[in-house]
């Protein structure tokens, strides 16, 4: 069974891999191994590149502020515990159901009503927006874990209330924190829909880039792009674990 | 008398904490602890104890009544500003800092100097014996390293009274005893007043300099150890404390130093702690280490029984006796000397004299009849 549901999960991978290597135009058979698509993608490709560079952008900045905003939310609700909290949590659940088409189209709406001209910017907002929802859900769920007697005891010892997040809730919740950065940026790297919305002229993200490759036909130059892809966020996921590792080692 | 005029370093007046409308913690509760002492607060869970010690700490608000810290009002001082620290029951350790760096904690937050730090740090290091664990992290300790970095953090600051809230309660019997031997060992270094709340009467009872036992929120009685168990405020107190036995009856004799009573074993010669007529209803007590068994008469002028052994335990140092008469299970506890030599002789279901000497009891409740 194992076996069945890796070839499913990793068969069509490994075509996209193989067939970068293929010097057939169409990809239908293989013709030979090359490397010139590869070559077509670094020498040739300056809108891949725009578009890689505008998702990074996007992506880092978007996740920074929903980390940061994120975080503070979860350690408001958490620590301050408003009797409004159920509803709260409901609204803070309601983005992660509802589907990214219907995100999308409203926050379009949103943005031509308010007269915001489509840009970077504006995928900037709406990443902010749908990642925050994530943030806060995994920083609040690292913090349910915290005993509440360790903040008493924070203040027992003279902690101020910003002292207290600084020093107590902030490093305990770091590993949270973290990977709710690193979720978010994930989220924000490959999202399409919502981006397709409410991207404007000029901010084109490299998922929409490639979406707009491939309507024209299957170009070898987006296997070889998919490849380097799947190559770095392997690399990553193991440079991640490695870190992961490190920051829980300080934990008990 | 300390340099600022005040002799309490605690006071508590009339204190009343309300969490609902069902559920009281504390109804007028007064208390006024020494400076330098070491004062337990004893009582069954829910009695308020906990609560007692958090209106101190500043972690609960009283809704009324007054909180005086070295005579001076601190109801409405945040716990980060009051010259009090607190242990608490499962240590509190933060997961993310060292030993070394728990304990200095609360310095970091005044922001001393290095070196201020280090040299505090390792003398509390050296106080609480935990020397060569500085680098650990609370997770790679075992209970008691925990609760000695608990004590080291929160003595480190100074304060005028240490909080301890059942802080031995998560060790196991041995630790247990040993730890309270090293609180009463750094009570004496530190000089400071020690409020320790507990529900173990034996380990209140083994360290404090006075007890103050609580019950359904109220104060039933403050006083020493032996004051508390030789002469209890009430039934509750005297229950609580250790094991007893009771009798109830109504005064038929008044002499200058006793008085006779009816109870349902019969006539009983009790000792006149407190003013009684003929016709009052009292209950006295007699602690079941002044209780004798034995086979032969008892010698005159005792309070005796008749009755059969119900159960006999032998711990080692001692042995438990459990007497039936009239339905009743007497209790009585026999300090081994020469076990081989004199006793041994009592064995299951023999017929016993239970006896003691009328000057040992106490009466505890004198109701007019």
């Amino acid at each position: 069974m194992t076996v069945i549901v890796l070839i499913f999960l990793y068969a069509p991978i490994m075509f996209l891999v193989i067939f970068s290597f293929n010097s057939s135009v169409t990809g239908a058979n293989w013709m030979g191994f090359t490397l010139k698509w590869y070559g077509e993608l670094f020498l040739r490709s300056p809108d891949i590149w725009e578009g890689f560079k505008n998702s990074l952008i996007v992506a880092v900045f978007s996740s920074l502020t929903a980390t940061f905003i994120g975080t503070m939310a979860a350690i408001g609700i958490h620590w301050y515990k408003p009797s409004f909290r159920r509803y709260i949590n409901f609204n803070i659940y309601a983005p992660l159901i509802i589907p990214d088409i219907l995100m999308g189209v409203s926050m379009l709406m949103l943005f031509v009503s308010m007269r915001i001209r489509l840009s970077l910017f504006t995928i900037y907002l709406a990443h902010t927006t749908f990642s925050l929802s994530y943030v806060v859900l995994v920083v609040l769920a690292r913090l349910e874990n915290f005993d509440s007697s360790l903040l008493e005891a924070a203040m027992d010892l003279g902690a101020s209330e910003f002292q207290t997040v600084r020093r107590v809730i902030i490093p305990m919740a770091l590993p949270g924190i973290i990977a709710s950065f690193l979720l978010s940026f994930t989220l924000s790297i490959d999202d399409f829909i919502i981006t397709f919305f409410v991207a404007g002229p000029g901010s084109t993200t490299l998922p929409l880039r490639i979406f707009s490759m491939i309507r024209f036909g299957l170009s070898p130059v987006v296997n070889a792009l998919s490849t380097i892809l799947v190559g770095g966020a392997i690399l990553l996921t193991l440079l991640g674990r490695k870190f992961l590792k490190y920051i829980l080692a300080g934990e008990g | 008398m300390d340099k600022d005029g005040a002799v309490y370093s605690v006071e508590l007046e009339n204190v009343t904490k309300i969490f609902d409308e069902s559920t009281v913690a504390m109804k007028n509760v007064s208390l006024k602890v020494k400076k330098g002492e070491f004062f337990s607060i004893l009582g069954p869970s829910g009695c308020g104890k906990t609560t007692t010690l958090r209106i101190i700490g500043g972690f609960e608000t009283p809704n009324e009544g007054t909180v005086r810290i070295d005579g001076r009002r601190v109801n409405n001082l945040p716990p980060n500003r009051r010259p009090v620290n607190m242990v608490f029951q499962n240590y509190a350790l933060f997961p993310h800092l060292s030993v070394f760096e728990n304990i200095a904690f609360p310095l970091r937050l005044k922001k001393m100097t290095e070196s201020e730090i280090r040299e505090k740090v390792e003398y509390m290091v050296e106080l609480v014996k935990l020397k060569g664990q500085e680098r650990k992290f609370p997770r790679q300790l075992s209970g008691g390293q925990k609760q000695r970095v608990a004590l080291a953090r929160a003595l480190v600051n100074e304060p005028r009274v240490l909080l301890l809230d059942e802080p031995l309660s998560s060790l196991d019997a041995k630790l247990r005893q040993y730890m309270l031997m090293e609180l009463d060992r750094i009570h004496d270094e530190v000089g400071i007043t020690f409020i320790y709340v507990t529900h173990d009467q034996a380990e209140a009872m083994s360290v404090s300099d006075e007890i103050a036992v609580m019950n359904n929120g109220v104060i039933e009685q403050v006083g020493t150890p032996p004051e508390i168990y030789e002469s209890p405020a009430n039934t509750f107190v005297a229950g609580f404390i250790g094991e007893t036995n009771f009798f109830v009856g109504k005064v038929v004799d008044v002499s200058s130093e006793y008085l006779k009573v009816e109870t349902r074993f019969g006539i009983l010669t009790c000792y006149k702690d407190k003013e009684a007529k003929i016709g009052d209803t009292v209950e006295f007590m007699i602690r079941p280490e002044k209780v004798y068994v034995t086979k032969n008469y008892p010698p005159q002028n005792m309070n005796f029984l008749r009755g059969k052994v119900d159960q006999l335990i032998y711990l080692g140092s001692h042995t438990k006796y459990y007497i039936m008469v009239e339905n009743t299970l007497i209790r009585s506890i026999k300090q081994h000397t020469r076990y081989w030599m004199d006793e041994s002789t009592i064995s299951w279901d023999d017929e016993v004299y239970v006896w003691w000497n009328p000057d040992d009891s106490y009466l505890i409740k004198v109701t007019g009849g």
